[in-house]
């Protein structure tokens, strides 16, 4: 059946790695079911708003099933509880638009509020609040999931834990989210309460890092340009929603208003090498002097503290056609030696990432697919015309993987399947269950081919 | 699939003992890639370039598979068990190919039809199995080594420039119907390259070795090309030679 279908082409945030995929609008549970048993060797996958950097949500040769929210899908909220129970296909920035308002924000939120739940999930999202709050999956209660035999199962953590958590983190392997219990987070303001300050090099901004218990957010970003003894030189924010009394001359009903517009679109496609080691490093320059050095109090809105990239629409075409990679691994706490040499690494690399993202996770999950473990993670972006930066990476893996680290399945667009079953433990008892879920294979994706993820 | 940075997780060489077929995989070999596939008639014979290979590239996992062009019901099962072995074949290469004696008094030289077969029919055979598993996978790129002798048959050597020209037109054919569907066909054209096919021939003119056929072919395949020739000016020479007069022709191709 499938030789006749229309192919798109899909890929990643990153625009890297396209594949051809017959796209379903997957707009009702009939047209869900009806996809999969039409579906051929190649399989389904689910795909929610498309912002993993990488390939998990698209299928080359096989079926993609568009979790795209036409402004119908469900949220229902339980004002006593918080808790909420919603739509897959709901995006953060539609919960947040709704629920803010009424006094909830969501547990986790990532660096742009365009995912869906159901994406949220399947990569076990987690925020500047992990080393508090864990990560999306900590606060899911219930989990309603398509099974690829056509049944609706409502997956708990008590009841059904091998499944649930084989879900959370899951990479969408295990069966169509459909919707989501999860907890909210309680607030007063829609404004953030929040500290910068900067620290001069790599070891002086871990160990300011080690009071970030006392603040429920917190991410350092740092410049990987800097060299000698400025290397690893950075800019720590942290802080919490600010409380009604840190607002001066606002009112309780005007505090918790939340305006989610973009601001600036980038232009269709730059130039590739538009940013080139000489741009980057001016602009990190200005950004580093930018921040204050002694610690300095502020409010910002919700959108400017977490999710400053979602005011530059498309911000991803910035690195031109080839597209780009974002690198995100943890190393586990000890292992702050190892850190420092693949940030030196990375550094004499030129490899012209802006700002690398550095923050520190607490324990992680019983996901075994989950990525967050209790240690260090670097994200950086790395344009992906450089060639060279597969044997830079091939190199910064195996120290990841030496010191016992990971990577994070839905950024990763370059590991190999040894560096999965080295990173993740417990990947054969995640396969086990994934079949028992799936005994006819029909869940696939470009990334879990490549990754053998779910090989038998 | 090729990863985020372009890089292709599986390759595979049928013919894999070819020189020119091993100057290829030299040439797009990269670290990043997962896997590489030698097809091969017998495993003794890339035992050495598996040790080279191994030696370079350390993470890449080399894995030899018996093939033979003339077991054509065999081709199926072998692309089978290397999709379920290692995955998607991202780039496949295909440089199996025997010269063939010259005919002699009979006219039909005693291997003429084991040639024919062996570059035509295999060729067909493979080709079709593989580009209908890259077609199911929707990506993935072939690069088959055709050869300058198919553009104009010369009499000393009539069943192997036939069936080249005849294993060319059908991969012609075949990568039209690629067209849009995410899988692309390269057709090399070679001319005469010094290998051990033709160590036994004098030079010919225009002639190249597996290296620059190589360099061409990686290009090729990056680009997304229907045809090359190697090297590139053969282009204009065949489009002359395409339309000489028989006898003047037939006097030149002796020659060469
Ligand atoms: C600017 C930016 C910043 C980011 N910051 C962070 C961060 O701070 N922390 C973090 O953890 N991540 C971060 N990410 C990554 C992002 O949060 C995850 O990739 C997330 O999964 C994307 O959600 P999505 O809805 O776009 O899902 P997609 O990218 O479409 O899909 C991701 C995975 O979820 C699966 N999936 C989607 N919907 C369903 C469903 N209904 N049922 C089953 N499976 C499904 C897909 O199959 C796929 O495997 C960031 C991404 C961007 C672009
Ligand atoms: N050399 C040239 O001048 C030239 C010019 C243009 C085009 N070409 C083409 O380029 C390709 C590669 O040639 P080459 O120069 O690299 O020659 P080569 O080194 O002789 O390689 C050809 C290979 O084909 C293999 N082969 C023969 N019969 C086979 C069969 N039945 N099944 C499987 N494999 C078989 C041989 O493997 P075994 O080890 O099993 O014998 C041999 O290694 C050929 O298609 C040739 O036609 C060559």
């Amino acid at each position: 059946m499938s030789s006749n279908r229309e192919l798109t082409r899909l890929s990643g945030w990153g625009n890297t790695a396209p594949s051809m995929c017959h796209v379903v609008d997957a707009s009702g549970l009939d047209v869900i079911k009806t996809a999969i048993e039409e579906s051929d060797t190649r399989g389904v996958i689910a795909r929610g708003l498309g912002r993993s950097y990488g390939a998990p949500a698209q299928n080359a040769g096989g079926t993609v099933l568009l979790m795209a929210d036409h402004g119908d899908s469900s949220i229902g909220l339980d004002p006593q509880t918080g808790l909420v129970t919603a739509d897959a296909r709901v995006s953060l920035e539609r919960l947040m638009t709704e629920l803010v308002p009424q006094g909830w924000f969501v547990p986790v939120t990532p660096g742009t509020r365009q995912v869906t739940v159901g994406g949220a999930i399947a990569s076990d999202i987690h925020g500047k609040n992990h080393h508090v709050d864990g990560s999306f999956g900590d606060h899911v209660v219930k989990i309603t999931l398509l099974t690829s035999e056509g049944n609706v199962r409502e997956l708990t953590p008590e009841e059904s834990p091998s499944e649930f958590w084989a879900t959370v983190g899951g990479m969408g392997l295990t069966g169509v989210i459909l919707n989501a219990t999860f907890k909210m987070i309680p607030i007063t303001t829609s404004s953030m309460r929040v500290e910068t300050s900067r620290a001069e090099n790599l070891s002086a901004l871990m160990t300011s890092m080690q009071d970030d218990r006392d603040y429920r957010y917190s991410v350092a970003w740092i410049d990987l340009v800097a060299k000698g003894s400025r290397m690893g030189r950075g800019v720590l924010t942290r802080g919490d929603h600010a409380a009604l009394s840190d607002l001066k001359n606002v009112d309780e009903a005007s505090a918790l208003k939340f305006n989610p517009k973009a601001l600036l679109s980038a232009p269709p496609i730059f130039p590739s090498g538009l940013l080139n080691k000489w741009t980057v490093s001016a602009f990190n320059e200005v950004w580093f002097r930018k921040a204050p050095a002694q610690i300095h109090e502020s409010i910002e809105s919700i959108g400017s503290f977490f999710h400053p990239l979602d005011g530059v629409k498309q911000w991803n075409r910035l690195y031109g056609r080839s597209g780009f990679v974002q690198y995100q691994f943890v190393v586990p706490f000890g292992a702050e030696e190892t850190l420092e040499a693949i940030v030196h690494r990375l550094s004499a690399e030129n490899c012209a990432s802006f700002l690398a993202v550095l923050k520190y996770f607490r324990k992680g999950n019983d996901g075994p697919l989950s990525f967050p473990l209790e240690g260090w993670t670097l994200a950086l972006d790395v344009p992906a015309h450089g060639g060279h930066m597969a044997a830079v990476f091939a190199e910064v893996d195996e120290m990841v993987l030496h010191a016992g680290g990971r990577h994070y399945l839905a950024k990763d667009a370059h590991i190999r399947p040894d560096a999965v079953m080295r990173g993740y433990p417990r990947l054969q008892e995640w396969r086990d269950v994934q079949q028992r879920m799936d005994p006819n294979h029909v869940w696939q994706s470009d990334l879990a081919r490549r990754l053998r993820l779910t090989t038998r | 699939m090729e990863n985020g940075l372009g890089i292709p997780q599986t390759i595979a060489l049928f013919g894999a003992s070819s020189e020119i077929g091993q100057a290829v995989i030299r040439e797009i070999i990269q670290v990043g890639v997962a896997n590489v596939v030698l097809a091969v008639r017998s495993e003794s014979s890339v035992a050495q370039f598996k040790d080279e290979l191994n030696g370079t590239y350390p993470g890449v996992n080399i894995l030899v598979h018996q093939f033979d062009a003339l077991e054509f019901e065999s081709h199926d099962g072998l692309i089978a068990r290397i999709v379920t072995e290692v995955g998607d074949i991202d780039v496949a290469v295909i440089a199996f190919g025997v010269l063939g004696g010259e005919p002699c008094e009979s006219l039909l030289s005693t291997d003429a039809v084991q040639v024919a077969q062996v570059n035509y029919t295999g060729t067909v055979s493979l080709l079709g199995a593989l580009a209908t598993q890259m077609k199911r996978q929707s990506h993935g790129k072939i690069a088959y080594l055709s050869s300058v002798a198919g553009e104009r048959v010369r009499r000393s050597n009539p069943v192997y420039g036939s069936s080249k020209a005849g294993a060319d037109s059908f991969a012609q054919g075949l990568s039209d119907r690629l067209v849009g569907s995410g899988v692309s066909l390269l057709i090399v054209r070679p001319g005469f390259v010094a290998s051990k096919m033709t160590a036994h021939l004098k030079p010919a003119p225009f002639a190249t070795t597996p290296g620059a056929v190589a360099v061409a072919t990686a290009k090729g395949l990056a680009s997304g090309k229907r045809i090359i020739w190697v090297p590139g000016l053969l282009r204009f020479v065949f489009s002359i030679f395409r339309h000489l007069p028989l006898p003047i022709w037939r006097k030149l191709a002796e020659k060469g």
